[in-house]
């Protein structure tokens, strides 16, 4: 998984600046030129405290930022890590194929299984194609069609959760984005296959949401879930989309607090730094995570593993009742 | 001394959004469609319908289920769920105080009422937005409420129906409110048991999460003419793609054409299709 990226957001650009100054030390070092170990010693000391210092005390709006990294593993960098035998469907047998959600057949320790996923695209080329992660009708129709197929043929639902949102265009509306989402949300909660879902980077509202209705729900730490984007939040609250990182505080839509909210099921810790510092590290923890749920999830029946989802969500929602 | 020993008088202020009482609590109305003034006790018996030109005018939810429903046979169910504020959320306002002034302004708790009715003799579970209550948005009272119009009529095998006027989740209730969606939807998943049809009437506007969720599953949807309905509002739209939307683009008309719902119903018809459909499907 090399990202090849050299994008840094501003809090994070001392450290990386700094990192920069061992890696050009060391490389003198080797070059024979003179002794630099203490040198570099102390820097790397000093590097780890200060990435400790910046990611220990995050603001929710450097979450939203780190879900969004350029350079963040993306949905198919998991499918290279975690499973084997990976074999892309793309259709969705009413009007087009759709690169904002990829899904397939593939094995999670030899076994057969369906991921499916939002995928956003490293290059601009790549993100014309899949429309920066956005769906569109066909890729929820994809989805559900991959859904039905999976249940018939009992194989467990693994779904990647990374979008900005359902794609807001006029064909998109012309051919039922809403109706699209609704059946997504629909099919899943009777799904007799296990579900589980991870959010790995941004939770855009119901795009995010149509291939969220898990048995599980999981976040890696510095991913984000919310209604609204933070943007949009803002200019509806305050006509101005640049109080952003005020919206994304009202809104608390980061892993943690969602964890707190008990709307999630487990918080997967990033390595150092985000997951983007070490991709391969990432995808290891979120395996281990995906497979102790799986185990669990495997001891309910069909019948168990709807009414699991179906209580699951039938209890969120926090209100007054005076009856 | 003072130069003047008058002081002025205060201006009064109008009062706040919230308070100022709306165009239909005037004596005479003014058609936002074709400028014509009307008197008021006459567009109330025509439905809040523009006599002159037709154009649908919101209606209230309470008078709503009232002529749609048989006489009297409204039964109002889970009254008593109140919103609270799990994220102790705030923007110009306090959520918490913004609920109370609109609960204040209105005399209702939010904005969904919901229970048992009648039409045509046939029993019904339903449920209608007030769009007057913050946008008709879904918080986890709405959310909770539809849900238990398809619990009750999956219990009682009943027919369900439900009229929606909404912009969506309510931000103010941020993840709670979007969970909304599945929850609502799951209820549905499990309605399906019971074949027992459900009708979805989408009202001027139906967009974001609820047109997104429970509002698009329908087994029959109906709308208003010239209704808004879609995912994305009209405004985001334009944003993205950077240009002016077609006429009529989201209208009830549009969504017809292109075959995203099933019938668009005239209020006056109403009651009467709806009727028709319970007697063919429930």
């Amino acid at each position: 998984m090399a990202i090849a990226t050299t994008y840094a957001l501003d809090f994070e650009r001392p450290l990386i600046e700094l990192e920069r100054k061992i890696d050009e030390l060391k490389a003198l070092s080797q070059s024979g030129a003179s002794d630099f170990t203490a040198e570099i010693a102390r820097l790397e000391k000093k590097a780890k405290r200060l990435q400790s210092e910046i990611f220990s005390d995050l603001s929710r709006w450097q979450v939203v930022q780190l879900s969004r990294h350029p350079a963040r593993p993306y949905f198919l960098d998991y499918v290279q890590h975690l499973f084997t035998d990976f074999f892309e469907l793309e259709g969705d047998r009413r009007f087009a194929a759709d690169a904002a959600i990829v899904g397939g057949f593939a094995r999670f320790d030899g076994e057969p299984v369906l991921v499916i996923g939002h995928q956003k695209g490293r290059s601009t080329k790549e993100n014309m194609q899949r429309n920066f992660g956005m769906p569109r009708p066909e890729g929820y129709r994809k989805a559900q069609r991959l859904m039905k197929l999976a249940e018939r043929f009992r194989r467990p639902i693994f779904t990647f959760v990374d979008t900005p949102g359902a794609y807001p265009g006029l064909g998109a509306e012309e051919r039922g984005q809403a109706e699209a989402i609704a059946v997504c949300l629909e099919t899943m909660s009777g799904l007799t296959v296990p579900v589980i879902t991870t959010v790995v980077g941004e939770g855009g509202s119901g795009g995010a949401l149509a291939i969220g209705v898990g048995n599980r729900v999981l976040m890696l730490e510095n991913s984000v879930y919310s209604v609204i984007s933070p943007e949009g939040c803002a200019s509806i609250l305050w006509r101005d989309g640049s109080r952003a990182d005020k919206a994304a505080d009202a809104m608390k839509l980061t892993a943690r607090d969602l964890h707190g909210f008990k709307i999630i099921d487990e918080v997967i810790p990033e390595p150092p730094g985000g997951a983007h510092r070490d991709p391969a590290k990432m995808a290891e923890s979120v395996g281990k995570s995906l497979r102790k749920h799986l185990s669990q999830l495997k001891q309910l029946s069909p019948e168990a593993l709807v009414d699991d989802r179906y209580r699951k969500f039938r209890a969120m929602g926090v209100f007054l009742d005076n009856a | 001394m003072a130069w003047f020993s008058k002081k002025q008088p205060r201006i009064s202020r109008p009062e706040e959004d919230e308070a100022r009482p709306s165009r239909m609590q005037g004596l005479w109305v003014k058609c936002e469609e074709c400028s014509e003034i009307i008197y008021r006790p006459e567009i109330e018996k025509n439905l809040n319908v523009c006599p002159n030109c037709g154009h649908h005018m919101p209606w209230p939810a309470r008078a709503r289920l009232a002529a749609v429903l048989d006489p009297d046979s409204f039964e109002e169910l889970d009254r008593e769920l109140e919103p609270q504020d799990p994220l102790g959320f705030m923007d110009s306002k306090r959520y918490r105080d913004r609920l109370k002034a609109t609960r204040k302004n209105l005399d209702e708790a939010d904005a969904f009422i919901s229970g048992l009715g009648r039409i045509e003799g046939t029993q019904v579970s339903v449920g209608c937005f007030l769009f007057e209550f913050m946008g008709g948005s879904m918080g986890s009272v709405v959310g909770e409420k539809v849900t238990r119009v398809f619990e009750r009529a999956r219990e009682r095998n009943l027919p369900a129906i439900i009229f929606s006027a909404s912009g969506g989740a309510r931000m103010q209730e941020g993840i709670f409110s979007l969970m909304q969606m599945a929850k609502t939807s799951a209820a549905i998943a499990r309605f399906r048991e019971v074949r027992k049809p459900y009708i979805s009437v989408l009202l001027h506007p139906t967009t974001g999460g609820v047109a997104a969720s429970f509002s698009w599953l329908g087994d029959v949807i109906l709308a208003e003419p010239k209704a808004l309905i879609g995912f994305a509002g009209p405004r985001v739209i334009e944003q993205t793609i950077r240009q002016k939307l077609p006429e009529g683009f989201q209208r009830s008309e549009f969504l017809l054409d292109h075959g995203m719902i099933d019938a668009i119903v005239p209020r006056k018809e109403l009651r009467q299709k709806l009727g028709q459909l319970l007697g063919l499907l429930a």
